[in-house]
This record gives structure tokens, C-alpha cells and sequence, in this order.
């Protein structure tokens, strides 16, 4: 279809394909997002929150060993890690946890793949005394029982999702399928770059401050900008966050790792750049993985965060223009990236973080020693203990 | 004017409500598609809206999922529907409008697909995730066409919105009556029947009610303010459960002769 450009739009991608009834919702969104942009006191509440609640700026760590392990490009960690919730979510829950108090609105729905923005926003909910509901898929409920558990801790109502595949996308349906019969009183926390305009905007904006804090930390310690800077892509909401104020600097290398699953020749996997093609799902036009009748298929990922069958719309222009690289990593070297991080710097990774960290190391073998490569630690790896002991087995010995 | 909105308008001019029931494609199989058509057609329906399942339909309630389900693991297609419509032609006389959500249609290819649909006689196309802003590419495939192209209202689309959807509604307008997805229920809000009246004020198009609406009270009574009903799944509950009785028996409250309370 020839799209003709418009706002929310990033090349041909992205745009607003969503039922009528949202519409309202959605111009209200913009409308309130851009007052809010431009107003000093909306900016000071949330770094007041990111400073004293989440706990930011988190450090740009030099992983001295694992660098000399990999003999090659110095290696920096981002460590979205050690945020408040254990991951980079917050970021965005919180400011569009404020945003939906800016439009009188007290309760949320969000979706949730590994959990981890569920409990961010939980969280926030928690912290501002919304009413929170969080759908989850089933088969992300399993891998992710300790979260859910945290979730309702926090006062929230967690709804499982049994459709389909019982995963971030089936989470997604049912989220928007709840929002269309709330929408006059609820705003719909989404939790990755993704969905129709203007949420891939307002998810990029409030993640931004991971890239922002990480240029002016690695120009502080080396006096430079890194040649290469490397985040997984499930939606994209981290990748995009740290890098969207490299863009400009066309000197820094930008690396997507996507999920390869079993592998991606296998067709069990969720790298949509790789193997999808252009099409709509969950209101923007993105690559989606589907068949050759326009069906979605199921994304393949041992990780829940990185489990969904599209990459949000900036990515996919992103790379049409040829300004970031994407590749994939399987569930093996994602496994192997998270035991490696763990022993030789006792970080131990989110799954999802994982498939960076195992790319980095292999870009950084390649690299000369005076090179620089900065790897976005998008969250921990506590919740996904139990998935990686049931495949790696374990036990003392 | 094209078609069907021809055909409604004639409805309408007969002092009867334009009853419109959705089916789902291919749930019980493909090969019964014509059987049941025939059988609307039989039944008195002013013109059949056939929805193509699809793997993620947000819009939908549980029996439309369900039935949308049952067809896909049948193997139906958008366009193994459209081929099968053609095989129908010359005996489904009444007009058919195609209901799909967009991406099948942007895998088959917008011009190819309007050539599919004109091949197999579709009167009508509506595709709930396509609104006003992002429809425009498809509609300019359709201007030359008998395809009327029709667009939703909800309850939460100010006036002049409504007015600049109305302008682009081809058929007839289709004036969602919940804020939700689709499926029946009990009781609809105080102010649905001022706001059905306010879009029929807004729009020269006929307007057609639809989601939420299952029983013949309901087809009356939203027929009352509106120039005629959507019943979608009722009608696909009722096909699957082999209950041909309670079809007829909302078309029929479509039939009676109703006064138009303005």
C-alpha cells in the first residue's frame, strides 16, 4: 500500500491502525503528551522519581575482566540492572504512570511478556495508588511465577492470557481488547516501542535517558564516544532508549540483537527483522513475522521479554536506512553470554540482556584493544533463574 | 449511489429496518459457505457481512474468536473465501460485504485484493482496523469500484469526526453501539439511543447499529433510531450450534413495520 507520510510515522513505518473506538484515546494521548513535553515542572516530577525512586543514574561499568577474557574492544555495561525493579522498565512506567494522572486518569492496563514491565508498572501504580491490571500470557506465567507473584504483592490484578501461544503478543490482544471497553477512564501503560502513534514516540522519549546518561558517562571515563553500542530488541523499548542519542553520531557502530530461538533457518525463533515482512500488527505498520496469507505467527524465544513476532516501527526504518545493524543470537548463546557475564564479573543477566551480552563479546573479539563497545544491561536475571536451571540443570555438586 | 446502499435505501423506502447478519467464513467448513448464504438469503436479509478469520482479531469478543479459530485451523483464507464467493455468484443475489482486519489484506496485495473482491461480486468492505487517517490509499482503490467502503463510529467519536467519517461512508455507516469488543449483551448505555440519533443526524448514509446486539428486542429496538441492525454473534453462535430457528427469528424482527421515533 503506498502511505503517504504523516505523523507517527518513521519511514513508511508505524502509523495508527487501531479499531475507532481508541481513536479519541489516542489524539487525547498526543494532545496530553505534548503539553506535557512542554511543561518544566512534568520534566523535574520525573527526574525527581527516576533520581530518588529508581535510583538513577545508574553506573557505565567497565566489565574489566570480561574484556580481558575476550581480548579484544574495551567493554561497558550499562547497568539498567541495578534500577529500582530490576530492569529498565520503570523508566517508562513512570512517565507514563504521571501522564495518565496529567489526564485524570486513575487506572491502568498494561501488558507483560517476561513480567518485568508488569512490575514496573505495578509499581508505579503501587506508588501513586492507581488501579493497576496486568495481562500475562500463560505460558509467561509459568516462566515467570515469581513475577506475577511480586505483581500482585504490589496491588495489582494479573490476568492470564491462554489464547494462542500464551505470550507477550496473546497479552497484548487482551490488553487492547480491555482498553477499547475502558478507554473513557483508563490509559494503557505499554511497555515497549511499539503499537499504534503516538506510543512508540512517548516509550522511545521516556527510555531516551538510558542513551542520554550513557554519552555523557563514557565520554567522562575514555574521553570519547564508544565505537559500538549493543542492545536486544524483543519490541525494542531498551535498544531504542540507548540508541536514539547515537543516531547523529554516525562514528558509533549501533547493534540490535534480535531472539534467533532454535535458530532462525529453524523457523522457531522471534527476529522479525530478520525473517519477517511488512505488515500491521498491534496498531503499527511494522515487520511482523507471518505467513503468506497475512496470519501473525508465533515468535520462539527462552526469553519472555524478547518472545514477539514484530519490532516497533523506529527499529524497522532503523534499519531500512542502514543506521543500525540487527542481528540474532539463539537461546544457546544467549545461555552461554549469560554463564559467561556471570562468572567472570559476578553479573548475572536477564535473558533478554543476555542475547546483547553474547553479541558484544563476539563483536568485541573482533575488535582492536583501543576500541570501545558499550552494551545496554537492560535488566537482571533473578526471575529467569528457574528457566535457565531447567535447561542447564544444576544442583550443588 | 452504489449498490448496497441502493439496496438498503429500498429497504428502508419499504417501511422495514436493513438487516444485516455477520458470518463467519469457513467456521463448519468452507464448503458449507454457499448452503449458509443461501440460507440469509432465504431468511430475508437485506445483505450478509462474511468476516475472514484472522490470528489476532483485537475487535472481537469470545464467539468470534472462537468461530475465528475453528476456520483457521480449517485452513480458510482470505483468499481461499473470496474464491469460493465466486463459486456463488448468479445465487447469492444479496449484496455481500467482506469484514477483515487489514493485514491479510496487505498480504495479498491492496490492488490485487479489490480485484479479488470485484471478481467475486463483494459489495461492501469493512476492515476495523483501518480508520479514517490511514484508509485513504485503500479508498482511492475502491473509488471506481461497486465496493462501498464502510467505516466505523464509536461511541467515544466526537461530532466532527463523526462528520468526516460519515463523509467518507459508502453503503452505510456502522455506528458501533459499546465501547468493547463484539459479542452480546444485556444492556447497552442510557444515552445509546440520543447517540444513534445524533449520528443519523450527522450522516446522509444510512446507519446500521451493530455490536452487542442479539436478541429481536434488541434488533427492534436499535432498528427504532437507526435506518437498520448488524447481528454478529448471535447469528455465529446460532450456525454453529445448529439453531437456524433463532436466525429467522431475528430477521423477522427486523421486518416489522416500526415507526421512526425522532
Amino acid at each position: 500500500m503506498a502511505v503517504e507520510m504523516r505523523k507517527g510515522r518513521y519511514g513508511k513505518f508505524g502509523g495508527q491502525y487501531v479499531p475507532e473506538t481508541l481513536m479519541s484515546a489516542l489524539i487525547e494521548l498526543e494532545n496530553a503528551y505534548g503539553e506535557a513535553k512542554a511543561d518544566l515542572k512534568f520534566k523535574e516530577e520525573l527526574d525527581y522519581y527516576l533520581r530518588d525512586f529508581v535510583g538513577r543514574e545508574n553506573p557505565l561499568y567497565f566489565a574489566e575482566r570480561l574484556t580481558e577474557k575476550v581480548g579484544g574492544a574495551k567493554i561497558f555495561l550499562k547497568r539498567e540492572d541495578l534500577n529500582h525493579t530490576g530492569a529498565h522498565k520503570i523508566n517508562n512506567s513512570l512517565g507514563q504512570a504521571l501522564l495518565a494522572m496529567r489526564m485524570g486518569k486513575r487506572k491502568i492496563v498494561a501488558e507483560t511478556g517476561a513480567g518485568q514491565h508488569g512490575v514496573a508498572t505495578a509499581t508505579a501504580c503501587a506508588l501513586f495508588g492507581l488501579e493497576c491490571v496486568v495481562f500475562m500470557g500463560k505460558e509467561d506465567i509459568r516462566r515467570q511465577e515469581l513475577n506475577v507473584f511480586r505483581m500482585e504483592l504490589l496491588g495489582a490484578k494479573v490476568v492470564s492470557v491462554d489464547k494462542g501461544s500464551g505470550t507477550l503478543k496473546d497479552a497484548v490482544n487482551e490488553a487492547l481488547r480491555y482498553w477499547v471497553a475502558n478507554v473513557e477512564d483508563t490509559h494503557y501503560i505499554l511497555g515497549s516501542a511499539l503499537g499504534p502513534h503516538p506510543f512508540p514516540e512517548i516509550v522511545r522519549d521516556f527510555q531516551r535517558v538510558i542513551g542520554v546518561e550513557t554519552r555523557r558517562q563514557i565520554v567522562e571515563k575514555e574521553g570519547r564516544l564508544p565505537d559500538a553500542v549493543v542492545a536486544c530488541i524483543g519490541g525494542g523499548s531498551n535498544a531504542i532508549g540507548m540508541f536514539h542519542p547515537f543516531v547523529e553520531d554516525v562514528g558509533v557502530a549501533l547493534y540490535g540483537v534480535e531472539a534467533a530461538g532454535s535458530g532462525v533457518e529453524t523457523g522457531l525463533h522471534a527476529a522479525a527483522i530478520a525473517d519477517g515482512k511488512e505488515g500491521v500488527l498491534h496498531g503499527a505498520y511494522m515487520y511482523v513475522l507471518q505467513d503468506d496469507d497475512g496470519f501473525i505467527q508465533e515468535a520462539h524465544s527462552i526469553s519472555a521479554g524478547l518472545d514477539y513476532p514484530a519490532v516497533g516501527p523506529e527499529h524497522c526504518h532503523l534499519h531500512d536506512i542502514g543506521r543500525v545493524k540487527y542481528e540474532a543470537v539463539t537461546d544457546a548463546g544467549a545461555l552461554e553470554g549469560l554463564q559467561l557475564l556471570s562468572r567472570t564479573e559476578g553479573i548475572i543477566p536477564a535473558l533478554e540482556s543476555a542475547h546483547a551480552i553474547q553479541f558484544a563479546v563476539d563483536l568485541a573479539n573482533r575488535m582492536g584493544k583501543d576500541q570501545i563497545v558499550v552494551v545496554c544491561l537492560s535488566g537482571r536475571g533473578d526471575k529467569d533463574m528457574q528457566t535457565v536451571r531447567d535447561v542447564l540443570g544444576g544442583g550443588v555438586e | 449511489m452504489k449498490t448496497l446502499e441502493k439496496r438498503i435505501r429500498e429497504c428502508n423506502d419499504e417501511g422495514k429496518k436493513a438487516f444485516v447478519p455477520y458470518m463467519m467464513a469457513g467456521d463448519g467448513g468452507l464448503g458449507k459457505l454457499k448452503e449458509k448464504l443461501l440460507f440469509l438469503q432465504e431468511a430475508g436479509v437485506t445483505a450478509i457481512e462474511i468476516g475472514i478469520p484472522f490470528s489476532d482479531p483485537v475487535a472481537d469478543g469470545e464467539a468470534i474468536q472462537q468461530a475465528g479459530a475453528r476456520a483457521l485451523a480449517d485452513g480458510v483464507t482470505l483468499r481461499n473465501v473470496l474464491e469460493e464467493l465466486e463459486r456463488c455468484k448468479g445465487e447469492v443475489t444479496v449484496p455481500l460485504v467482506v469484514m477483515t482486519y487489514l493485514n491479510p489484506v496487505l498480504a495479498f496485495g491492496v490492488p490485487q485484493f479489490v480485484e479479488a473482491c470485484k471478481q467475486a461480486g463483494i459489495n461492501g468492505l469493512i476492515i476495523p482496523d483501518l480508520p479514517l487517517e490511514e484508509s485513504v490509499p485503500l479508498r482511492n482503490e475502491l473509488r471506481e469500484t461497486d465496493i462501498a467502503w464502510i467505516p466505523l463510529v464509536s461511541l467515544t467519536s466526537p461530532d466532527e469526526r463523526i462528520a468526516r467519517i460519515a463523509e467518507s461512508a459508502e453503503g452505510f455507516l456502522y455506528a458501533v453501539t459499546v465501547n468493547g469488543i463484539t459479542g452480546a449483551r444485556n444492556d447497552f448505555r442510557e444515552d445509546i439511543y440520543s447517540h444513534l440519533q445524533r449520528v443519523k443526524r450527522i450522516c446522509t448514509v444510512p446507519v446500521l447499529a451493530g455490536f452487542g446486539i442479539s436478541t429481536p428486542t434488541q434488533v427492534r429496538e436499535m432498528g427504532n433510531h437507526t435506518d437498520g441492525v448488524i447481528v454478529g454473534s448471535a447469528i455465529v453462535e446460532a450456525f454453529h450450534r445448529d439453531e437456524l430457528e433463532k436466525i429467522r427469528e431475528l430477521v423477522k424482527a427486523s421486518v416489522v413495520k416500526v415507526e421512526i421515533v425522532n
